[in-house]
This record gives C-alpha cells, sequence and structure tokens, in this order.
C-alpha cells in the first residue's frame, strides 16, 4: 500500500514537471503572440483592405503574422517591424500613415474642412446680425407708409 | 439674391465629380514602393532543371518582367494565353514566379509534407499546367512558402514586375494582365528601358 501511495505520488510529481516544462516556452509565446497582436492591429491586410493584420484570416495575413513573429524572435523593434512591413507594401499597411508631404491633405483634409464650415459659419451669422440690424424700413418708406395710413383714416 | 441657392447644388455636382473619378479607380491597385528600388535578391529553385537555382542576378543587362502565378490562381488562367502569345512573338524574356503552388491550395494540407514532396509535387503541378496551357517563361523559380513574394511586395496573384538591365524594379502590374494593359502601360516601359 505504502509503495503504492509512493507510486501515485511520484507519478503525480513526474506529470506536474513535465508539465511544468512545456508551460517555460508557452509564457515566452504568450509574450511574443501578444507583441505580434499588437503591432498587426496596426497593420492593414493588403487581401481584405478592411481588416487589420491582427483580424484577418487571409493566407497572406497568416504568413505575415508568421513574419513578424519570426523578426520579434529576431529582437527586432517595433518601428523596424513596421518598417519592414511599410518597405514592401507602402504606406497603405499603415492604419496611421506618416505625416509627409503625399499625406498632408490626409491628416489635414478634415480640419481644413472643419475650417470651411467655421468660416462659412461666420460668414452667415454677420450677415443675419447685419440684417436684424438694419431699419425695416427707410425713411423714405415711413413717409410714404404714413402718408397712406393718413390717407385711409380720414 | 436667387443665386444663393445653387451653392449646395454646385457643391453637389462638384462632389459627385470626386466619387465618380473615385469609381474609376481601383481600390486593389496600391502602389508599390519597390518601384525604382533594386529588385530583392534571392536564389531559388527552378522548375525545368533539378538542382539549379534562379537568381534576379542573371538577369544583369537585360529588360525583363517577373510574373508571379500559381495554378490554383483563377486570374492567372485569364492571364496566361496572353502571356503565352506574347512570349511567341517577343524576344522579352518572362520569368516565372510560382506562388505557394502547394501551400496556396486550400484543398491540400501542407503541414503534414515533407519539404522534398512539397517540391516534388510543386513541380508536378506547375509542369503539368505549362504542359496544358503553353509555357511563356524562360525560367520559373519555385517560391513555395512565399517569402519572396513577401519581399516583392506580394499580396494577391498575378502580379507583374517590370525590371530593368540594372536590376531595378520599374513597374508593377497587379492583376491579370489585358491587351490594354500590355498595349498601354507594359510595353511602352520596356521600349523605353530597352533603349
Amino acid at each position: 500500500m505504502k509503495l503504492c501511495t509512493f507510486l501515485a505520488c511520484a507519478l503525480l510529481i513526474l506529470a506536474n514537471a513535465a508539465m511544468a516544462k512545456e508551460a517555460v516556452p508557452m509564457a515566452a509565446d504568450v509574450a511574443v503572440e501578444k507583441r505580434m497582436i499588437e503591432i498587426s492591429e496596426e497593420l492593414r491586410c493588403l487581401v481584405c483592405q478592411n481588416e487589420s493584420l491582427a483580424a484577418s484570416h487571409a493566407e497572406l495575413a497568416e504568413d505575415l503574422r508568421r513574419e513578424v513573429r519570426k523578426l520579434i524572435g529576431e529582437g527586432k523593434t517595433d518601428k523596424e517591424i513596421l518598417d519592414f512591413m511599410v518597405a514592401r507594401y507602402g504606406d497603405f499597411v499603415r492604419y496611421r500613415p506618416p505625416v509627409k508631404p503625399t499625406t498632408w491633405l490626409l491628416w489635414g483634409g478634415p480640419f481644413l474642412l472643419l475650417a470651411g464650415g467655421v468660416a462659412a459659419l461666420i460668414a452667415f451669422l454677420r450677415r443675419r446680425v447685419k440684417e436684424e440690424a438694419a431699419p425695416v424700413l427707410s425713411e423714405d418708406e415711413h413717409r410714404r407708409a404714413a402718408a397712406l395710413l393718413d390717407q385711409s383714416n380720414s | 439674391m436667387k443665386q444663393r441657392f445653387l451653392i449646395p447644388l454646385a457643391a453637389f455636382f462638384v462632389l459627385l465629380v470626386f466619387l465618380a473619378i473615385g469609381l474609376t479607380r481601383d481600390p486593389r491597385d496600391v502602389p508599390s514602393p519597390l518601384k525604382d528600388k533594386p529588385a530583392p535578391a534571392f536564389t531559388l529553385p527552378q522548375l525545368a532543371v533539378v538542382d539549379t537555382s534562379f537568381s534576379p542576378a542573371d538577369m544583369k543587362g537585360k529588360v525583363w518582367l517577373l510574373n508571379v502565378w500559381s495554378s490554383w490562381c483563377v486570374s492567372c488562367r485569364a492571364e496566361h494565353p496572353l502571356l503565352v502569345a506574347f512570349a511567341k512573338e517577343s524576344q522579352l524574356p518572362i520569368v516565372g514566379l510560382s506562388y505557394k503552388e502547394v501551400r496556396g491550395d486550400s484543398d491540400i494540407n501542407a503541414g503534414k509534407l515533407s519539404p522534398d514532396d512539397e517540391l516534388k509535387l510543386t513541380r508536378q503541378r506547375a509542369n503539368a499546367w505549362l504542359a496544358q496551357r503553353g509555357n511563356p517563361y524562360s525560367v520559373v523559380a519555385l517560391d513555395m512558402d512565399g517569402r519572396v513574394g513577401i519581399d516583392y511586395g506580394v499580396y494577391g496573384v498575378p502580379e507583374t514586375y517590370v525590371i530593368d538591365k540594372a536590376g531595378m524594379i520599374r513597374m508593377k502590374h497587379t492583376g491579370p494582365i489585358t491587351p490594354d494593359s500590355l498595349k498601354n502601360q507594359i510595353m511602352p516601359k520596356v521600349a523605353e528601358l530597352s533603349k
């Protein structure tokens, strides 16, 4: 009986040890996986253009995720990995393209539209204020109106 | 004063013009950052001759086309007869890059194949396809895992690159070549580079 307990315990310990051994690379993988997902969320999948590389099921996306994992393994920084992708697929792969002459309109466009809208609003309000301030009838019209009223009263 | 109400109408027409222009553009045609950059180097096994490899450096001094294709790619099937006809009448070397011939085919579980078996199956499938439809290629290089494809920024087969005598990529054509794109885009570029 004692031997049985001992064997069971030994088995349990061994099993634990075996599991623990496997868990180590798993933990490292989780860190790599997390970084890979963080990076690929910044990248567009070129096959299904409205999906991120992290979310896409396209085969190319799988290949590129594998590539990102490999680059992480090689100790590359996030910027180096993004540059790797941009060098091959262009700024279009980035959801946040860099600010440069060709993307000025892209980044500034919304603000340009906003400025235009605000300018139009100001112009509209100013004109309304002016129209309200202006007398409804000119002096000449006043006189004519008075004359007409006199006429009907008499 | 009535003209003021024409302003929204005019703005609408301007918008309409922009949208109409937008409709004629292909969102899949992403400009390649590799244009006017050296064609990325690689060394890959050749299809025709076992135990020989192909490298873009072999083409130094020539203007050539690199055509990325695959037997599972439907658009390649549409493009192929045009390439075959073109190769017959032109001296321009067309190099084929067989892209993920086995791995790209979702019907095959490529993970189960050994590298040797994958190479064998790639050769078998690519050769069968070319035997059936004609072979426009002077050389075919086998990119089995698509790694070279990534270096060239391939995101959908077929894609075609025009590479000059110095080994620089001068043009990238995404999607199947059409008689129109061959005549009006690729050939003028080739003529300009061959001078």
